[in-house]
């Protein structure tokens, strides 16, 4: 029961040194090793959940293990390089029917404010622009894992997941009754610069 | 009717296969714009495009049979009463639809096999991927193809609209020699 304590005492020394001079630190999304992705599903009749994923993106995060409240992050999605595993599927999901890429090549999130409660995990708020829309969503965050990587760099990891109607993203091709939403997960590893 | 073509009239196997590239395209065209704008509940969404990409692989074979005989067995020569700018233009517009024919048909192939997914004709057997994986294929073949079927059909309107002019104003035989008299 060592760890709370050291970390507390952490936690208010950072704080007081907060006082003087606190800067987040500043990430960005390892993408170049891939150590990130982008996956969405969606049910598919009812019957099972269909899998894909944004091939294309970037971002950066700034995060502070001592006030986590001043985190931050922003990401841009390339529309046209989803994949779902099958080319005519992805021709139509590019299609004006869902991501309408010809017009809107980005989909993009910009948090606006973070709680993280004890156990590291929290919740992002932010908003997301997706199909020309721009509308406030909250992405569930769970903490995975921060510490130096072997090659001189300091890592940090986080998963969100988050769910929302595609017709509140004016995607309106009718996939049935359980397929009116989408789950994603966005898995980030981040390098501290 | 003969069978092959002579120097005057043409046989029942080219007026055979012009009709039957003429019919089938119509039948393609329409069936591929239907189609992709079906609801995702629809019965033939998935039914749709698989009669159109088994009966346009088939109509790939046709339309090499359908070279292949005309070079062994070339069309009569243009009538006497045709005039030399009408020749050029009508070879011209022929070329060109045999063209656009097989561009069309690659493209189409090159849509749905973009993921080395093979393309099922009639359940009779499976034509494979040859050319994967460029950077957007699909789309890029997608678009192609519907670009040059729209084109293919406005040069088919005006290739019928010439032979109606030569049946109508001309009153020459050029409409009845493809219809096998």
């Amino acid at each position: 029961m060592k760890l709370p304590t050291l970390t507390t005492s952490l936690l208010i020394a950072g704080l007081t040194l907060g006082s003087t001079a606190v800067m987040a630190d500043d990430y960005v999304i390892d993408t170049k090793g891939a150590h990130a992705s982008i996956k969405f599903r969606v049910q598919h009749l009812g019957y099972s959940w269909l899998y894909g994923r944004f091939n294309e993106f970037g971002g950066k995060f700034s995060y502070d293990e001592k006030q986590p409240e001043k985190s931050s992050i922003e990401v841009t999605i390339k529309t046209s390089s989803v994949d779902s595993n099958h080319a005519e599927r992805d021709k139509h999901l590019r299609s004006d029917d869902f991501l309408n890429v010809a017009k809107y090549p980005e989909a993009k999130f910009v948090s606006t404010g973070y709680t993280q409660g004890k156990d590291g995990n929290g919740v992002l708020k932010g908003n997301l622009t997706l199909n020309g829309v721009t509308k406030p969503l909250e992405i569930d965050v769970e903490f995975i894992g921060a510490g130096d990587d072997p090659w001189g760099g300091y890592r940090v990891g986080f998963e969100g997941t988050t769910r929302f109607a595609m017709a509140d993203f004016g995607i309106v091709k009718d996939l049935g009754p359980k397929s009116k939403d989408v789950e994603m997960t966005l898995s980030v590893e981040g390098i501290k610069q | 009717m003969q069978l092959k073509n002579s120097s005057t009239h043409f046989g029942l196997i080219a007026v055979g296969l012009h009709w039957l590239v003429a019919i089938t395209v119509f039948g393609l065209f329409a069936l591929g714009l239907w189609m992709t704008g079906l609801d995702y509940y629809d019965s033939w969404y998935k039914q749709g495009p698989w009669w159109h990409k088994s009966i346009g692989i088939m109509l790939f074979f046709i339309v090499i049979t359908r070279l292949c005989w005309r070079l062994l067995n070339p069309p009569p020569a243009a009538l006497t009463s045709h005039k030399p700018w009408e020749i050029k233009l009508a070879h011209m517009a022929h070329l060109l639809m045999y063209l656009l024919l097989l561009t069309i048909m690659v493209s189409g192939y090159l849509i749905s096999t973009a993921d080395n997914r093979a393309i099922e004709v009639f359940g009779w057997f499976e034509v494979p991927a040859t050319i994967t994986s460029l950077p957007k294929q699909e789309d890029i073949a997608g678009w192609v193809h519907l670009i040059l079927a729209s084109t293919l059909i406005g040069l088919v309107v005006l290739h019928a609209a010439a032979a109606l002019k030569h049946h109508f104003f001309d009153r020459d035989r050029t409409l009845k020699r493809i219809l096998g008299r």
